[in-house]
C-alpha cells in the first residue's frame, strides 16, 4: 500500500509534466489546461516555481523548444547534441507516463471481500469481484470499491436519555438497540437511495416502534424479545428491498428493554412480591414435609408398639404406664394425701421449706 | 499553416483552449445518481437519464450526452429515493388522546420536468412536501382511535397517507414510494404523567396479587400436609383407639412433666391421692 501511493504519487507528478509537454501539439484529453510551467527546462521544479509566472517569457521558450526540436528531426540538423538528448528524455518521459498511467487505472487490485463498482462516463457498467480487475483507462472509467463483507452497526434507542416506546397495552418502554447490516449489492448502494445510513436509521426506528406497538410490555422485558428482533429484522429487509437499497440486514440486537425510570421502583415492587410469593411457598412446603415425616414417624412408631402390645397387651400395658409413672414422678415433690382428711404420709414441712429455698433462689 | 503555427503560437493556444473547453460543455457526464433538465434560453427542451422504473441500474440514460454548449444549460435533479421528514407533531385522535407523531416519506421524482416547473428545486420540492405530508399525517390519524395506532391497523392508515399525499406529490412529478411513522409518543405532561401513574397502579396491582397468590399457594400446602398426616395417623391410631388413648397418654404425661428431653424440668409438687391406680399396690391390698 506503502509503495503505491509513493509511486501514483511520483505518476501524478509526472503526469502534470507529460500534459505541459502535451499542450503545445494540441489538447488531446479534457480538463488538463496547459499550464505554461516550464517543467522539463530547469533544474528543479522547487526553483522554477516564480519563473511560472512570466507567462511571455514561458511560452518564447517554448516556441524556442519547439523549433529546437524540429531542428533535431530535420536530416542534417546542425542541433547539438545536447538539445537532441533532451527531447529524446521528454519524448520518452512522455511516453512512459502515459504507460505509467493507463496501466494505473485500467488495473484494479480489489481486496477481498470488496466490490469494485465501474461506471464508464458516470454510467453503471459491471462490478468488479475481487482479484485484480481490468477496465478502461481513467477519464472513460472509473471504479469505486466497496466493502460488501464488513458488518457495520447502527445503534437506536436510548442510548443518550430516555426513549420511550408505546407498547401494544399502552405502556411506555425504554429501548436501546443496534441494526446489524451490511451492503449486499454495491451498484444498488451507490445509486438508489440518497441517504443509505439515514433512512436505515429510519426505518429501523419505524420498524421496532411498529413491532413494539403491538407487543404487551412483558413480552418486550420478558422472553419475547427473539422473536421481537426477528420481527424487526424482517420488516426492515422488506422495506428496504422496497426502496431497491442494496442492503441486507444481518440482525438485531436489542441491547436494553427496560420500564421508564418514572416506574423502575413500581417494577422493582413486582420483583419484590415474586420473592414474597416464592418465600411463603417454600415455607409451607418445608411446614408440609416437616409434618407429613413427623406424622409418618409417630404413626410408624405407634404400630411399632403396637405390635408388640398385640402380643401380651395387659402386660406391656402395665409395663408401660410403670415406667411411665417412674420417669414422671421421679423427679418431682410427691405428696400423697388420704381424702377425705389430710393425713399426710410424707412429712409436708420440709416440703415446704424446700419449696421456700427454690422460690428464694429463682427470686434472686 | 506552419508559418502560422510558429508567428502566432499563443492565439494558437488560445483557440485550442476554448475548443477544449466547448467540447467538454457540449459533452457532459450524467451518473447515475442525477436525472438532468436541458433548459434551452430558459424553456426545458430535453431529460438527460430519465427515471424509469422499468429500467434497471446501468440500462438508464446515465453516461456521455450532448447539448449545444452556452445556449443549453443543464438542471440536475436527483434520481435517487429522497426523504422528507416531518416535523413532530400532535395529533388527535378521534377519542380525543393527544399523540406525538413523526413520520417520514420516502419518495422519487419520477418526472423532472414537471418537478423543474413546480417546484423549481429539490430544496423548494421539500419544503413543499413537508407540511403537505404533516396535514395529512394529522388528518388521516384524527380518523382513528387512539388504539388503533398501535395495531396493525396502523399500516392501513400510513397506506391511506400515502395515496393521498401521492395524488397532490404528483402534480409535482414525484412518486411517494412509502409514509411510515417513526416515532408515536404520549405528549409530555398530563398524558405521560398519567400514563405512568397507570403502569405505576398496575405494577402495584399486580405485585399484591402475586403476594396474594402466594399466600395463598402456601395455605393450600399445609392445609393438604394437614390433612394427610391426619390420615397417616387416623390410619395408625385407629388400629386400636383405646391403645392409642393409653399410649398418647403416657407419652403426654412424659412430656408435660419431664419437659423436653435435656432441659431440668421446672419444680413441681405432685399431691397423690393412695386411691390413685399408681398406688394400688402401696396400699397392700391386692385388686
Amino acid at each position: 500500500m506503502q509503495t503505491m501511493t509513493t509511486i501514483s504519487g511520483w505518476g501524478e507528478r509526472v503526469r502534470g509534466l507529460f500534459a505541459d509537454t502535451k499542450g503545445p501539439w494540441g489538447p488531446k484529453k479534457s480538463g488538463d489546461e496547459p499550464e505554461p510551467s516550464p517543467g522539463p527546462w530547469g533544474e528543479s521544479p522547487a526553483g522554477r516555481r516564480p519563473a511560472a509566472t512570466e507567462r511571455g517569457g514561458n511560452i518564447s521558450s517554448l516556441d524556442e523548444f519547439l523549433r529546437r526540436s524540429r531542428a533535431r528531426f530535420s536530416p542534417g540538423g546542425g542541433g547539438g547534441l545536447p538539445e537532441g538528448g533532451l527531447g529524446a528524455i521528454i519524448l520518452w518521459g512522455a511516453v512512459g507516463v502515459l504507460a505509467m498511467w493507463l496501466i494505473f487505472t485500467s488495473f484494479h487490485s480489489i481486496e477481498p471481500g470488496e466490490r469494485g463498482v465501474v461506471t464508464r462516463f458516470g454510467r453503471y457498467v459491471y462490478t468488479l469481484g475481487p482479484g485484480v480487475g481490468l477496465t478502461l483507462p481513467s477519464p472513460l472509467e472509473s471504479v469505486q470499491k466497496v466493502d460488501v463483507e464488513k458488518i457495520r452497526s447502527v445503534d437506536l434507542g436510548s442510548d443518550s436519555g430516555e426513549d420511550l416506546m408505546l407498547t401494544g397495552d399502552q405502556n411506555l418502554l425504554d429501548l436501546a438497540y443496534s441494526v446489524r447490516w451490511n451492503i449486499q449489492t454495491p451498484e444498488l448502494y451507490m445509486f438508489e437511495l440518497a441517504e443509505p445510513e439515514q433512512t436505515i436509521r429510519e426505518v429501523g426506528e419505524s420498524a421496532m416502534r411498529a413491532v413494539i406497538s403491538q407487543v404487551s410490555l412483558n413480552d418486550a422485558i420478558g422472553d419475547r424479545r427473539a422473536d421481537i428482533e426477528d420481527e424487526v429484522a424482517k420488516r426492515m429487509q422488506l422495506i428496504l428491498d422496497a426502496y431497491r437499497s442494496g442492503v441486507q440486514i444481518q440482525g438485531i440486537a436489542i441491547k436494553q428493554a427496560d420500564p421508564p425510570d418514572a416506574v423502575n421502583d413500581a417494577f422493582k415492587q413486582v420483583t419484590a412480591a415474586q420473592q414474597d410469593a416464592q418465600t411463603y411457598i417454600n415455607n409451607a412446603n418445608a411446614y408440609s414435609l416437616q409434618l407429613r415425616q413427623k406424622s409418618q414417624g409417630e404413626a410408624t412408631a405407634f404400630e411399632k408398639v403396637y405390635e408388640q402390645y398385640k402380643l401380651a397387651p395387659e402386660v406391656t400395658r402395665r409395663r408401660m404406664y410403670y415406667e411411665t409413672m417412674e420417669k414422671v414422678l421421679e423427679g418431682v415433690d410427691k405428696t400423697i394425701i388420704e381424702a377425705p382428711g389430710v393425713t399426710p404420709y410424707l412429712p409436708l414441712p420440709e416440703v415446704k421449706k424446700q419449696q421456700q429455698q427454690s422460690a428464694k433462689e429463682s427470686g434472686q | 499553416m506552419m508559418d502560422f503555427i510558429r508567428t502566432r503560437p499563443i492565439l494558437l493556444g488560445v483557440a485550442a483552449l476554448v475548443v477544449l473547453l466547448l467540447v467538454v460543455a457540449a459533452f457532459p457526464v450524467v451518473p447515475e445518481t442525477k436525472q438532468a433538465v436541458v433548459v434551452r434560453f430558459g424553456k426545458p427542451v430535453r431529460i438527460l437519464n430519465a427515471y424509469s422504473p422499468t429500467n434497471p441500474i446501468g440500462g438508464t440514460g446515465a453516461g456521455l450526452a450532448w447539448r449545444v454548449p452556452m445556449a443549453e444549460q443543464l438542471v440536475w435533479i436527483d434520481k435517487r429515493v429522497l426523504d422528507v421528514d416531518m416535523q413532530p407533531q400532535q395529533v388527535l385522535s378521534t377519542d380525543q388522546r393527544r399523540l406525538q407523531v413523526d413520520a417520514f416519506a420516502r419518495y422519487r421524482i419520477v418526472n423532472p420536468l414537471l418537478m423543474y416547473i413546480r417546484a423549481g428545486t429539490e430544496q423548494q420540492l421539500a419544503d413543499q412536501l413537508r407540511p403537505i405530508l404533516g396535514s395529512e399525517v394529522r388528518n388521516e390519524l384524527g380518523k382513528v382511535t387512539f388504539a388503533a395506532l398501535l395495531t396493525p391497523e396502523r399500516q392501513g392508515v400510513m397506506d391511506d397517507v400515502r395515496q393521498s399525499l401521492n395524488r397532490i406529490a404528483r402534480e409535482y412529478g414525484v412518486e411517494i414510494m412509502d409514509v411510515r411513522i417513526k416515532r408515536t409518543d404520549l405528549p409530555d405532561g398530563a398524558p405521560l404523567t398519567s400514563a405512568f401513574d397507570r403502569m405505576r397502579t398496575a405494577r402495584e396491582q399486580e405485585a399484591r396479587s402475586i403476594r396474594a397468590q402466594g399466600a395463598k399457594q402456601a395455605q393450600i400446602i399445609q392445609a393438604e400436609a394437614d390433612a394427610e398426616a391426619a390420615r397417616t395417623y387416623a390410619a395408625s391410631f385407629g388400629k386400636d383407639p383405646a391403645f392409642y388413648d393409653f399410649y398418647r397418654a403416657m407419652q403426654s404425661y412424659q412430656k408435660t412433666f419431664l419437659g423436653d428431653p435435656g432441659e431440668r424440668p421446672a419444680p413441681t409438687t405432685v399431691i397423690l391421692s393412695p386411691q390413685n391406680d399408681y398406688l394400688r399396690q402401696f396400699t397392700g391390698k391386692s385388686k
